[in-house]
């Protein structure tokens, strides 16, 4: 680990470290600007209602309200895609929908304000099943989304994003099969990631044509490249603040941000928005729904002929990109399970509840979570392994796939059997693996299973990067590169990437703020893309920057610039040490040298993660504990184990794992309200309740990347629910196909109650 | 001492007692007048954070159950999102800015051993997981790794930095022994 490097594969304390521990971070709710005014949600009550009447007066009236925004005198901005969402509409779609907004001098008031607007609605029939949602005589949700079904594709993405996977001929693969199995499974308890902060944004317009914002986002530069269009192509400075938490689902932000951009031009002043946990948990970003219909054909062999079925996806009440979702689910799911056969129909829904959006797992941990239950029928009619199911059907060298563009992709990347064996090993699964619906162990009313899951995204050299490198004469460097720090450590990577080709102690290297004024181009720390697609730009930039160094030092030394090195800000001739000058007598003290490094998408690779779950189920009470788990991963070269490591942690959080045992957004379909929607009901896992964990980090070098490696921690969670799923099946010897399996459903598979 | 809040009470004429509240945070005092300085409904949280600047104390939930807004009163732990400012006349109250050594500005070694073991990823919930951690090393030098899971159960972590925060805490533990 790390042997070949001086700073790359070390554990090094994040740069943020010190201002964490020291409370010194500056998150969006720490930061007051001057004359800021605080926003306001009026939130809807009903899940479908038309507003009737509105009246403000008295809330315009109140000492200390600066604006009053409703659908009447709102900007017309658009949200959704394709645009379907005005930012305050006329309906209302889900229970905590906008009705209005506030902009007053102080929370209080702004709250007090609210209870004064005067609603008049005319409630509105609701659906809640995406099914049912698509049906003829539905309750319609949106004009621009005729019958709850959202047309496919999205343009951004590419002319032929793939809307359907649809490859060879599955009556021919069904043909050649040896069993088929035909069931409906479901992966739809849209458990809330919850990031512990909130979600939050300052506005403030320095003129009618340019807003900054200042924002809790993973990926400030998505808040600019996805709102200006939106807003009319006003210039947009995104200012990124250390964020607290994401998983994806603080990413373009679109909603927080129109509102306090609206109400900050409305009030001519600064406006934060900063949502409560209660409006956390009933107006912001789910996991999308996940249902299949499908039919599945393999040999006895575990060859898989053909996949064929149809795919409901439920968005709640609006798609913030849920196609892009869709695509890369399809692609996933191709990583997944390697068959020449597919046909596989999307469907993407409206419903009334709380939008889903962006969430770790991407679409591709809600499509294999709800095929694994077929699969697993399937490779238990034949007596599989599933370890060996998965090694054999597991992207490998040449396979390949359709990705989200549409475009065919030979993968060329590392084979990540070694991986798996190895996970397996440490699990020891040969021993504590008895065969399909047998637990491993029996104790009393207490029983042990065990399962395993796994997953992969082509998602780590998607979309472009740009950084440059700054060097300065006192052997400094500043990596200029638009990355914001939600918690993945990712700005202290690419210091360490950048110190690493320059040769510099690591606290000579610093990192620009996210801030798209100054930075290039950057796409956002979406995916796993960090280390490859981001790294490649920074370490490209610093190859540069190196470059232009040594050619500036060549004639001083009178040596040939390919015969010059650098370490820790001198430079020097590599067949004469002795020869050497400090950067400063090569640059002059007057001057900077600025390098440039930009990547471009490369969907050729993807990487892995296999979960190894073992647990107890005691079948008196129906409830299931997570003893151990083991993640196995291959990432090519470690950049930091620390962070690595918790990564993978990270397969407990963020609506992963546990959305197998016991988490569950439990929405009301009577009355469309989210009935825990706060922190005790909502169940979480605490530190008294962690199970044993593993980790295993291989590092086989993937040539792509100048130290090898590849970003892996977006998928982490995603391998885990169906492996828990598997083990909880195994250890009770019942058969569950949706998620969670809580103990009223243990019980009933168990023919207790 | 003005803040914004207490405009908006103001001009609703909330019934103010003229007396002052004595705070000590971080070793320095404070004398809060209340209708003034703070109203009857402020959260120590809210005091901490809003009225007298110490940002340090994070607030996730405001309702008592995700222990990001951990502090130290009297040397205990405690949910400063719970407790109202206007009870806390009197107290010594530790927020994570006082942990730094107030001579040397050094860390604390609890904040060393977070950075060494990268024990957060977010660091959202790190003050208050520190702040916890800090009451039970000072009752318990020597903690079991189930004394600190325990200790810490409160506390909300969705990132997953657990096993870190175990780890770390445990390495001081076992300097303690
Ligand atoms: S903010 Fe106080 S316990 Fe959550
Ligand atoms: S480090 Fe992010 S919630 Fe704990």
């Amino acid at each position: 680990m790390g042997g070949e490097y001086r700073h790359i594969g070390k554990a090094t304390p994040r740069k943020d470290a010190r201002a964490i521990v020291t409370g010194k971070a500056e998150y969006i709710d720490d930061m007051k600007l001057s004359g800021m005014l605080y926003g306001k949600v009026l939130r809807s009550p009903y899940p479908h209602a038309r507003i009737k009447n509105i009246d403000t007066a008295k809330a315009e009236a109140y000492p200390g309200v600066k604006a009053v925004l409703t659908y009447k005198n709102a900007p017309g901005w658009m949200a959704g895609v394709p645009y379907h969402r005005p930012v305050l509409d006329s309906t209302v779609r889900f229970v905590g929908d906008a009705v209005a907004l506030v902009a007053a001098e102080t929370e209080e008031t702004a709250d007090e304000a609210l209870e004064l607007l005067e609603v008049e609605y005319e409630q509105l029939p609701a659906v809640y099943d995406m099914e049912e949602a698509a049906r003829p005589g539905a309750p319609q949700l949106h004009e621009r989304i005729p019958g709850n079904v959202f047309p496919r594709g999205f343009r951004s993405i590419g002319e032929k994003a793939l809307q359907e996977l649809v490859m060879g001929d599955v009556e021919k693969g069904f043909s050649e099969a040896d069993i088929i199995e035909e069931a409906t499974c479901a992966y739809e308890n849209i458990p809330n990631p919850l990031p512990p902060e909130p979600p939050g944004v300052i506005a403030t317009w320095e003129d009618p044509e340019h807003l900054t914002l200042y924002t809790a986002s993973q990926s400030a530069p998505m808040n600019r490249n996805f709102a200006q269009p939106a807003l009319g192509l006003v210039d947009i400075r995104v200012i990124g603040m250390q964020c607290g938490g994401s998983y994806g689902t603080k990413n373009a932000n679109f909603i927080p941000m129109a509102h306090a951009a609206a109400l900050a031009k409305a009030a001519g002043r600064p406006v934060k928005v900063y949502f409560s946990k209660e409006e956390h948990f009933n107006a912001y970003t789910l996991r999308l729904g996940s249902r299949i219909h499908a039919r599945i054909g393999i040999k006895k062999d575990g060859t898989v002929t053909a996949l064929q079925g149809e795919w409901f996806v439920d968005t709640g009440a609006v798609s913030e990109m849920a196609q892009v979702q869709v695509a890369v689910g399809l692609g996933e799911t191709q990583l997944l399970i390697r068959c020449p056969n597919w046909n596989m129909q999307p469907t993407l829904v409206c419903t009334n509840r709380s939008p889903s959006g962006v969430v770790r797992g991407f679409g591709g941990q809600e499509l294999n979570c709800a095929l694994l239950p077929l699969i697993t029928v399937v490779m238990e009619k034949a007596d599989l392994d599933p370890v060996d199911f998965f090694k054999k059907n597991y992207m490998a060298p040449g396979a390949g796939f359709y990705w989200r563009d549409g475009i065919w992709r030979d993968y060329r990347g590392i084979d990540f059997s070694k991986a798996i064996d190895k996970g397996a090993e440490v699990f020891g699964w040969k021993d504590k693996w008895k065969g399909w619906n047998k637990p491993t162990v029996v104790n009393g009313a207490k029983r042990i299973g065990v399962g395993v899951g796994l997953h992969g995204n082509a998602d780590i050299g998607e979309d472009e990067s740009e950084a440059n490198v700054k060097l300065s004469p006192d052997a400094r460097a500043v990596v200029y590169s638009c990355v914001s720090e939600s918690g993945m450590g990712e700005r202290s990577a690419l210091c360490k990437m950048a110190a690493e080709v320059l040769n510099l102690p690591l606290d000579r290297v610093n990192i620009t703020p996210a801030d798209t004024l100054v930075n290039p181009f950057e796409f956002g720390l979406v995916g796993s893309r960090g280390t490859y697609a981001v790294g490649s730009a920074v370490i490209e930039a610093a190859e540069d920057a190196r470059r232009q160094l040594l050619e500036l030092a060549a004639p001083v030394l009178g040596v040939k610039p390919e015969e010059l090195d650098t370490k820790d800000g001198a430079i020097f001739a590599k067949n004469n040490p002795q020869k050497k000058i400090a950067w400063y007598k090569a640059m002059g003290i007057a001057r900077t040298i600025t390098g440039q490094g930009r990547f471009e998408t490369d969907f050729s690779l993807c990487n892995c993660m296999i979960i190894f779950a073992e647990v107890e189920v005691d079948t008196e009470t129906g409830k299931a504990e997570l003893l151990r788990v083991v993640a196995s991963t291959d990432c090519g070269q470690i950049i930091d184990p620390l962070v690595l490591e918790g990564q993978l942690h990270g397969s407990l959080g963020s609506a992963g794992i546990d959305t197998a045992i016991f988490e569950e957004t439990v929405l009301d379909k009577d009355t469309g309200h989210i009935m825990n929607c706060n922190m005790i009901d909502y169940k979480w896992r605490t530190f008294a309740d962690l199970p044993k964990f593993e980790s295993i980090m291989l590092e086989t070098p993937v040539e792509s990347h100048r130290f090898k490696a590849i970003g892996v921690g977006e998928i982490a969670p995603a391998p885990g629910p169906g492996a828990v799923l598997m083990a909880i099946n195994n250890a009770i010897g019942k058969r569950i196909m949706t998620y969670p399996a809580t103990p009223d459903k243990i019980l009933k598979a168990l023919g207790r109650i | 001492m003005k803040t914004d809040r207490d405009k908006g009470k103001a001009s609703r004429g909330v019934a103010t007692a003229e007396k002052n509240i004595s705070l000590t945070v971080n070793g320095k005092p404070y004398e809060l007048m209340v209708g003034k300085d703070v109203n009857p409904d402020h959260t120590l949280a809210y005091t901490l954070r809003e009225t007298l600047g110490y940002t340090g104390t994070k607030i996730a939930c405001d309702h008592g159950s995700c222990g990001a807004c951990t502090v130290l009163m009297d040397g205990e732990a405690v949910l400063s999102c719970t407790m109202l400012t206007v009870e806390c006349d009197g107290k010594k109250i530790t927020t994570i800015e006082g942990l730094e050594n107030r001579e040397t500005g050094g860390l604390h070694p609890l904040q060393q051993a977070f950075i060494d073991n990268t024990a957060f990823q977010c660091g959202f919930c790190t003050p208050g997981i520190i702040m916890s951690a800090k009451a039970l090393l000072d009752k318990n030098p020597s903690p079991t790794e189930e004394d600190i899971k325990q200790e810490l159960a409160g506390h909300y972590c969705r990132c997953v930095s657990h096993y870190l925060v175990v780890k770390a805490i445990l390495s001081l533990a076992e300097k303690g022994r």
